[in-house]
């Protein structure tokens, strides 16, 4: 297993986000959490990254446990996350943008040349301000930015929130080029069809504990529904 | 013609300044930190150079070789083993009270050391030495001197800013610390380097200021209102403007004295106050966006 997450609780203050929720995830595959608005799924990412200052459980990244690693040494170990909303630095251009995702030197297949023959629309843009860009090309920008870490473990979080579909479409286009750069990829996303059609696998989040789990072909839209709103079956 | 000397020694003047603010500045811009201690740091680096020239019989501005790294060192330092601590909650307090202590340790620490005696820097002949331009208008080459190197400071740290990796991830970090720190920036080593630069050009101008005029443990808060008055003047966050800043306000120093000689400081601090309610954001600095 690339990424063991075992028994997590966090906690906001005194306000407790997980309760003692498991994840696997093994190198190569694609892993979607999905859940309802609160139900825990970046408070799950930002504990696998680090952010979350109060957690118990345990965190194995390739067989290492993470308790007391900070963000950036995970980072420099090839934990990348996109972060929901996409901070984009405003005061950093298009390139500065790439080049500071490139902060921990991690050797590896990404560089600005590739990100942009990855996302060609920001090819043009390099010089500008990186928030002057649309919604879909800051979306870009920010996997751009993590993919320059050379992750071994990719988290996106909320890849598709507020953009149109088509933008949504063209960004999941570049999926299978990013898995096949060496990048396991979990992803948080609202949008459950999309998270199906990208996912190996599923976790659906309830209320800060795992629902259901399986494999994403083999659930059923009824089984799905009904994890994803509390229905007992 | 002698007014045009006045402002001519204003902008010379106005160099120290610039020189005092530019570390006030940057530490303020990368992490939000306003360090009440910045001029009671600069007479400490005055200190230092004093001790070193009483010990060594050498020209007071080579002690800038030790000065400067030395105040690197404890920058950094300062800010991994108590500032830091001072930065984990949104309250914008807790880094104001220990600065403020720490300003008030600092100065009684001094006048314990060196008791309140006036002192000053000797650095020789370069201290009355003047180019005659007419027969009212001369430039001290010391003060010359002064302006040029607070130019070379600030230039020197706008292209590190600009152009270096270390400069992206003072940017990025000002921008948004938590997204910076999923870059992988370890921002509490980013905050110490950026305090140790702060105070490694506050060494300099605490040198500069020693050799200039005769110091005593008690003058740094007066420091620190010139310092503050020339970042707001030319505007937070942005270091040119802290260069104009300084210059504004030493032009408005001199004017104001030549009007009547107690009225130097007033002039300079009217111009601050004048800023601050026509142009809050600063001469060069960009318009606060309402939040």
């Amino acid at each position: 297993m690339l990424l063991e997450v075992e028994r997590v609780a966090s906690f906001y203050g005194g306000f407790q986000a997980l309760f003692e929720v498991s994840v696997q995830v093994a190198e190569g595959e694609t892993v979607a959490i999905i859940g309802a608005n609160g139900a825990g799924k970046s408070t799950l990412l930002k504990t696998v990254v680090g952010l979350m200052a109060r957690t118990t459980g345990a965190v194995v990244f390739d067989g290492r446990p993470l308790g007391g690693v900070p963000t950036h040494r995970r980072l420099g170990m090839g934990i990348v996350m996109v972060p929901e909303g996409r901070r984009i630095f405003p005061s950093l251009t298009v390139e500065e943008n790439l080049q500071v995702g490139a902060h921990q030197t991690r050797a590896g297949p990404w560089d600005v040349g590739r990100v942009l023959e990855l996302f060609p629309a920001l090819a043009d843009k390099r010089r500008r301000p990186g928030t002057r860009l649309s919604g879909g090309e800051q979306q870009m920008l920010a996997i751009g930015r993590a993919l320059m870490g050379n992750p071994r473990l990719l988290l996106l979080d909320e890849v598709s929130l507020g953009l149109a579909p088509i933008v949504v479409r063209r960004i999941y286009e570049a999926m299978p080029e990013i898995i096949s750069s060496g990048a396991t990829v979990v992803l948080v996303e609202q949008d459950v069809g999309q998270a199906l059609r990208a996912a190996d696998r599923v976790y659906c989040l309830l209320e800060g504990r795992v629902a259901l789990q399986g494999r994403s072909a083999g659930l059923t839209r009824q089984q799905l529904s009904d994890a994803y709103f509390g229905m007992r079956a | 013609m002698t007014w045009l000397n006045d402002v001519v020694q204003g902008l010379l003047l106005g160099g120290l300044y610039a020189l005092f603010a530019t570390g006030l500045s940057l530490m303020f811009g990368v992490m939000r930190l306003v360090n009440l201690a910045h001029g009671d740091l600069s007479i400490v680096a005055a200190f230092i150079a004093l001790a070193i020239v009483d010990a060594v019989p050498v020209n007071p501005l080579w002690t800038v070789l030790v000065v400067v790294p030395l105040m690197f060192g404890v920058g950094y330092l300062l800010q991994r083993g108590l500032l830091n601590f001072t930065l984990r909650g949104a309250d914008p307090l807790p880094p104001v009270l220990v600065t403020f202590g720490l300003s008030i340790i600092l100065q009684n620490l001094l006048l314990e050391i060196f008791s309140a005696d006036s002192q000053g820097l000797d650095a020789g002949r370069i201290e009355d030495a003047s180019i005659r331009l007419s027969d009212r208008l001369a430039i001290g080459w010391f003060p010359l001197l002064t302006l040029l190197v607070a130019i070379g400071v600030l230039a020197g740290l706008q292209l590190v800013i600009s152009r270096t990796r270390l400069g992206r991830a003072f940017r990025a970090t000002s921008d948004d610390p938590q997204a910076a720190r999923l870059m992988g920036i370890d921002n509490r080593h980013l905050f110490a380097v950026a305090t140790g630069i702060a105070l490694a050009t506050v060494a300099v101008a605490g040198l500069f200021l020693g050799i200039r005029t005769t110091f005593t443990p008690s003058v740094g808060p007066t420091r620190l209102i010139f310092a503050f008055e020339a970042v707001i003047i030319g505007g937070l966050g942005s270091l040119w403007g802290t260069l104009l800043g300084g210059l504004v306000l030493g032009v408005a120093q001199t004017l104001g004295a030549q009007l009547s000689p107690g009225w130097g400081v007033l002039a300079g601090h009217l111009v601050f106050l004048a800023v601050l309610a026509f142009r809050p954001a600063g001469l060069l600095g960009k318009p606060v966006p309402a939040q």
